[in-house]
């Protein structure tokens, strides 16, 4: 085989090579498969400390008694949302609705298609809004992250404090600075205004920092050493270990652009957001109870799907946990 | 062989270790930035939308708390006269600063470690149980502005929630005036502050939870670990600690700047000045009477305030961290 295998042409060798490794992935795929499949079986049957279901149960209680103090506002709304008029100031106030209508929705979008713009307009501004911010900001704020968490450099210190201390403050003026800042640099009443300071806030730059600092430092001196360059680590390597603070971020981000108004950054009708929009209606336009109830229902939705839809993801992922030290 | 190990030991320090004159230095660290240059450009596009809306807005507003600015004139210097006029004249800043002391307790250490039980009870669920308990408890915080729901329970009229369940289990005949009586007030606002205070530190607590390795318990338990509670104190709370550093800034935060909900519901001024905080005075000064000089004076104290408190909760939490 050697004999032979000496008198092959480069090219054949390289060929020969190639099939052998291929041969050697697929054996060493396989291998894992099967790992994988017998982690997976185990997974139902692994037994942690103390665990029993009387505990389970007494939890269990304690979270549905809690539980309920807190979703009884929102169902509250939502009830009130679905209530006919007449209904809503029956005494004593009722739990439920007795006939259920949907009378309060379409007035408000009955209402939101008779203003100046198009409502159409408001939703496209507060999606488009959303989805530049939401996006924008994950990608800068996790690269930012990885190297405050992750490289050691000139300064390094100082703009991990300053990220803390701009979050501590809170100031009266700081709109008003803002605002001037703005006016400066020509932003008030365009798109920029809405979505650049949400690109810009540094709570969830500071989450995303502080859930990577407990990556080991090993697992990035072990890519750097096989040649990724920083930029490869951060997303191919720290962000898949960092999806539980990732999923967070995103709901947070997308919660605060979803509700952002742009407050007097915006006076504009064609570029305010359909919070604003919804907001004036349900307190000026209808003024009701049911509107207003209504409106916070339906502001509400968008938020509640991507939750949903993120912390189904954290659940997939964390079930086979990545490296920790 | 021989004269290598008589030789005389040779510490070998890093250039960062190293003692260096001013001039060294300043070419070392030039050599360190211009070798992390990549750095540099990864933090450039969060950075620079960070010093434009928010650093630099931050930097122009400190100063205005040692004049007076009241938006239509161009600030006048006038020293520490408003920190005198806040500390040795205003009484309502006294009121102010008690009323923001007992919203802090509950806001900051209860709903601390409220959120940070709530979010260890969630994690000892079963897989679907979690989503939709977390769900439950930061739905508060997700819902906004809801606010008017809590006006109609606490609403002093009979058809308030509040009043209504009340009379009809016959514990009282007239309806209590919940939002706008003295006495019950501040329970109140208390109430719907504590409502809505499982929000971002709650969710990066369970976060945290989510990302902790499982193994690390199936160690533990070979280590001799007992119960929950060991397991807690023993493995949770030290792989935990970023995220609880995390919780406990936003804690801070939200303690300190108590003042919407209040002025939401009990209206402003609220009677007796019951929920009447610090930022509210600032609320009052700022944006009431047009005095900006006075109400960033208000801020800069509380800012101060808030910037001890986070040194503290880092000490405490100092052999947690890396």
């Amino acid at each position: 085989m050697l004999k032979s295998k000496k008198n092959l042409k480069p090219s054949e060798l390289a060929a020969l090579q190639e099939a052998e490794n291929a041969a050697a992935l697929e054996a060493l795929r396989k291998r894992r498969e099967k790992e994988h499949a017998k982690m997976e079986k185990s997974k139902g049957t692994n037994k942690r400390v103390g665990k029993s279901w009387k505990n389970d149960i007494g939890i269990f209680t304690v979270l549905t008694l809690l539980g309920l103090f807190m979703i009884f506002p929102i169902y509250l709304a939502i009830v009130n949302s679905i209530k006919p008029v007449q209904e809503i100031f029956i005494m004593p106030p009722k739990l439920y609705a007795m006939e259920p209508t949907l009378e309060n929705f379409s007035d408000l979008f009955k209402v939101a298609n008779n203003s100046w713009v198009p409502f159409s307009r408001n939703v496209f501004n507060s999606v488009f809004v959303t989805v530049v911010a939401t996006v924008f900001h994950i990608l800068f704020a996790c690269t930012a992250a990885f190297v405050l968490s992750k490289c050691k450099f000139p300064g390094y210190k100082f703009l991990n404090e300053m990220i803390v201390v701009a979050m501590l403050f809170t100031s009266t003026v700081l709109y008003i600075m803002q605002y001037m800042v703005m006016a400066k640099l020509g932003m008030i009443n365009t798109y920029w205004a809405l979505i650049l300071p949400i690109i810009a806030t540094p709570m969830d730059l500071y989450l995303m920092r502080q859930s990577m600092s407990q990556l080991p430092d090993a697992m990035i001196e072990a890519a750097k050493i096989d040649g990724a360059g920083l930029i490869r680590i951060c997303w191919g390597i720290v962000m898949p270990n960092s999806k539980p603070a990732l999923m967070t971020i995103i709901i947070f981000q997308f919660q605060a652009a979803w509700n952002a108004t742009g407050g007097l950054f915006i006076y504009n009708e064609a570029l305010k957001t359909m919070p604003t929009v919804v907001q004036q209606i349900a307190a000026a336009g209808l003024a009701r109870q049911g509107a207003i109830a209504a409106s916070a229902v339906v502001l509400m939705l968008p938020p509640l799907v991507i939750f949903i839809l993120a912390q189904r993801n954290v659940m997939e992922t964390m079930a086979h946990s990545g490296i920790k030290d | 062989m021989a004269s290598n190990s008589q030789a005389p030991k040779k510490e070998i320090l890093l250039p960062s270790e190293r003692k260096m004159d001013f001039k060294e230095r300043w070419a070392y660290t030039r050599h360190e930035m211009k070798r992390n240059w990549l750095c540099y450009a990864m933090l450039a596009p969060f950075m620079l939308l960070f010093l434009v809306f928010t650093v630099i807005p931050v930097l122009m507003s400190l100063p205005i708390g040692f004049t007076s600015f009241d938006m239509a004139h161009f600030p006048k210097w006038i020293g520490f006269q408003n920190f005198y006029t806040l500390f040795l004249e205003d009484d309502v800043f006294v009121i102010a600063i008690r009323t923001t002391i007992i919203f802090a307790i509950f806001t900051g250490p209860l709903s601390y470690f409220l959120s940070f039980l709530l979010a260890w009870l969630i994690n000892e669920l079963h897989p679907a149980l979690k989503t939709l308990f977390t769900l439950v408890f930061y739905a508060p915080s997700m819902a906004g502005n809801i606010y008017f729901v809590w006006q109609l329970i606490f609403s002093g009229d009979t058809y308030g929630y509040a009043n209504a369940a009340l009379m009809e289990l016959g514990i009282t005949n007239t309806a209590i005036q919940w939002l706008t009586d003295a006495n019950y007030v501040l329970p109140c606002v208390i109430i719907v502050q504590l409502w809505l205070s499982m929000g971002a530190g709650f969710l990066a607590l369970r976060a945290g939870f989510q990302g902790i390795d499982k193994s690390m318990y199936e160690a533990g338990a070979i280590e001799g670990i007992k119960n929950r509670w060991q397991e807690l104190i023993y493995i949770t709370i030290p792989s935990m600690g970023p995220q609880l550093m995390f919780a406990a800034v936003q804690q801070i935060v939200t303690a300190f700047t108590a003042d919407f909900v209040g002025r939401q519901l009990a209206g402003f001024p609220s009677t007796d000045y019951k929920v009447h905080t610090i930022m509210t005075h600032a609320f009052d000064y700022g944006y009431i009477r047009y005095e900006m000089g006075y109400a960033s004076a208000i801020c800069f104290v509380l800012f101060i305030v808030m910037l001890v408190c986070n040194a503290l909760i880092r000490r405490l939490l100092s052999k947690y961290m890396d």
